[in-house]
């Protein structure tokens, strides 16, 4: 590559942009270049040009836009031939720590912005909700390549726990919580022991099942869960067995506004809850950093890439593979629990296969095992469809081809990047490439 | 056919007693009996489909044997073990046998450092108390941690891959690739050390390094090797003690230069002078063949 072609060349940029242009006009023209309409009972068609030429020209700048882009911020082919992995990843990875303050800035200080009302603060407590499933499931999946299609299970079994025991035994967020993770991962562990040594595909379809078959469980003993009717009132958490976000105070507990010496807002409670699954998230996050570095945390790794080799080093899979389960599974009951608590109201609808497939989406989009992927896979996965919702019934087409163009563009996930858990020299491990 | 088969000094480490196995109506291996020793190179070697990684298989726990016996003598523990009685990953845990694969093995989007630290795993879950004072940051594990970082420093520099360290498995050239998986069986710190085809694909100096490096670990670290091995001219100069299998069975057992000279194993590898028991009609469609 010589010195030339890295300068913006400004006429071949123009030239690729008009072809694409064209393109765009050619595919726009039948797709919407024309109207029909119902003229004395026969459809008529009528030509809409202008929508061909917005298209058109839209095309035309985004792309010069891409192209001025790409050659401005990102290194010349030659140099990144190493990287195929791709330049976004890279840019994030170099600047990890500065872009995960800033994100915990702003996240810290987002209830507290002009932005924050009843609608945001739900879809953030909505989105960190999905962060939290998505990082419990990356152990088992990103870390111990165990497909799971079936983590919704493990979520409702840390609602339905903390439902219950709320509001049979009374008891308070603050117990249930602990224990609600206990059952959740106690289930995994009995849906692991049999179906464990299965792999891959079988192992997905098993689990696929156990999730069906405690919705099915919960749908129809009617005694137990409500069935169909869910159960409904489950009581709020304290702030931490100190105040009640009610106005007057509750169980001889002093209101939250009043123990703090600020004004009353109906607004307190959500904060708290935005902060409460935030804090659950961040714990599973620094879990997962943490284990990763521990002998169990390397062993799943070494499980999900060789199995037999594994055991040839004297490791124990079921073991290890059970660990992995439960322990993803906890986490899912942790985030459960939490549900309940917030909705109010749980029946076996929120529990649906969808849910599994769309945390599985995450994991995968976000590249597996990437902590940061995760949470940018939420951002596009949740919001997505809320920011699409102006599109009415084009939202899913648009939420469908948003997907497609990732993975299309990013095949092994946002971000693929993994990071050694120790490392003999200091040296950046992305040298790796060039050095080959 | 034990006629051919001539007695090896030593202090037994594996013994093979009548092992079999089948699969189905196939007789992989039938009734094999030798003995491994302390501190030898055993080679086993074969033509195709002898039986040899079958052997392996056996020994390490991935198959179960439907006769026969395995014994493993611990030198440290003292203890005798029964392998084809034990469960697969205990084999390597608790009798001290690691091996390597014919087909390269290696956890490839993982660093060379973590493949030998996976290898340390039972030692270091021990110490992390099952991952709970790992996770709380303990002191202890700590320490532990550098230790097994030290040994796997020491295999690194024994096959010459501490510069690639931090690489991943994956990405190293084929020949580190095969060392590696030695230094990894290593860092299991095992009795008897198994090797498939260590040195397939590898080039003539390669081929040599590898030599050496079996001198090493016999030297030094004083445990077993058991070989399997194509290389006819690395066998020979290796191995102490070389066994040879022909169609599951044994042919013959003994010296290198014992085995070199057994007319069974010439018999097995270049086959019988059998012109003149070919079919007629065979023979006259050769001969129209050449004219």
């Amino acid at each position: 590559m010589s010195v030339q072609n890295q300068k913006l060349d400004m006429l071949a940029l123009l030239k690729e942009a008009g072809i694409a242009a064209l393109i765009a006009a050619a595919l726009a023209l039948p797709l919407a270049g024309f109207k029909t309409f119902d003229l004395n009972g026969t459809l008529t068609v009528e030509p809409r040009f202008n929508h061909v030429l917005i298209a058109a020209v839209v095309v035309f700048f985004g792309r010069l836009l891409i192209s001025i882009g790409q050659k401005t911020f990102l290194p010349p082919i030659g140099q990144a031939a190493g990287n195929t992995a791709g330049s976004i990843g890279h840019i994030i990875n170099k600047n990890k720590t500065l872009l995960l303050v800033l994100l915990l800035a702003a996240a810290i200080i987002f209830p507290f912005s002009p932005m924050a009302n009843r609608h945001s603060l739900d879809l953030a407590v909505y989105v960190l909700i999905y962060v939290m499933l998505g990082w419990g499931l990356n152990i088992v999946v990103g870390l111990a390549g165990l497909l799971d299609l079936g983590y919704v299970a493990f979520y409702a079994v840390g609602a339905y726990s903390y439902a219950l025991l709320a509001t049979t035994y009374d008891l308070s967020f603050w117990i249930c919580l602990p224990m609600a993770g206990i059952f959740a991962a106690s289930f995994g562990i009995i849906l692991g022991f049999p179906v464990l040594r299965l792999r891959g595909d079988y192992l997905a379809i098993v689990t696929l099942g156990f999730g069906e078959i405690i919705r099915v469980i919960l749908l129809n003993w009617y005694e137990f869960t409500g069935g169909p009717d869910g159960i409904a009132s489950i009581p709020k958490p304290s702030f931490f067995g100190l105040a009640e976000f009610s106005k007057r105070g509750k169980d001889g507990l002093p209101p939250f506004h009043e123990l703090m010496g600020i004004e009353y807002s109906s607004l307190n409670k959500f904060i708290f809850f935005y902060f409460l699954i935030m804090a659950l998230a961040l714990i599973t996050n620094l879990f997962t950093l943490r284990i990763r570095k521990l002998p169990v945390g390397r062993a799943w790794e070494a499980l999900r890439e060789d199995e037999t080799a594994c055991r040839s080093l004297g490791i124990n899979p079921t073991n290890t593979k059970l660990s992995a389960f439960a322990i993803g599974a906890m986490f899912a009951g942790f985030a459960g629990s939490f549900f309940a608590t917030r909705q109010g109201f749980i029946s076996p609808e929120s529990f649906t296969f969808i849910e599994s497939a769309i945390i599985l989406a995450i994991v995968v989009l976000g590249g597996m095992g990437s902590q940061v992927g995760v949470v940018l896979a939420s951002l596009l996965l949740v919001l997505g469809p809320e920011i699409f919702r102006e599109l009415a019934e084009y939202r899913m087409l648009a939420f469908g081809g948003l997907m497609v163009l990732v993975m299309v563009w990013k095949p092994r996930g946002l971000l693929s990047n993994r990071a050694p858990t120790i490392r003999l020299h200091n040296e950046d491990p992305s040298e790796q490439g060039a050095a080959k | 056919m034990s006629d051919q088969s001539q007695e090896v000094s030593g202090v037994p480490l594996l013994e093979v007693e009548h092992l079999t196995m089948r699969f189905g109506g196939l007789v992989a291996i039938g009734d094999l009996s030798f003995t491994a020793m302390r501190e030898q190179i055993t080679a086993l070697i074969g033509p195709n489909g002898a039986g040899k990684t079958t052997v392996f298989n056996c020994l390490t726990g991935f198959y179960k044997p439907t006769e026969g016996r395995l014994t493993l003598h611990h030198p440290v523990k003292q203890e005798k073990f029964y392998l084809e009685q034990m469960d697969g990953f205990r084999i390597p845990q608790v009798a001290g046998v690691a091996r390597t694969f014919q087909n390269i093995r290696l956890f490839g989007n993982m660093t060379v450092l973590e493949n030998l630290l996976v290898a340390q795993h039972n030692n270091l879950m021990r110490a992390s108390g099952f991952s709970i004072f790992g996770l709380l940051g303990l002191p202890n594990y700590k320490h532990s941690e550098a230790e097994a970082v030290e040994l796997a420093k020491h295999w690194l520099n024994q096959v010459g891959l501490y510069n690639k360290a931090d690489w991943n498995a994956g990405n190293l050239p084929y020949g580190d690739q095969r060392r590696l998986e030695i230094a990894r069986a290593m860092c299991t710190r095992p009795q008897a050390l198994c090797l498939d085809e260590p040195a397939a694909g590898l080039n003539p100096k390669e081929t040599l390094e590898m030599n050496e490096l079996f001198q090493h670990i016999k030297e030094v670290e004083k445990i077993g090797l058991l070989l399997i091995e194509h290389d006819m001219s690395m066998v020979m100069e290796v191995s102490d003690h070389v066994v040879v299998l022909d169609y599951g069975r044994k042919i013959s057992d003994g010296t290198p230069e014992h085995v070199k000279n057994d007319p069974a194993v010439i018999r097995a590898y270049l086959g019988e002078e059998e012109d003149e028991e070919l079919p007629p009609e065979v023979a006259q469609d050769m001969e129209g063949e050449n004219a």
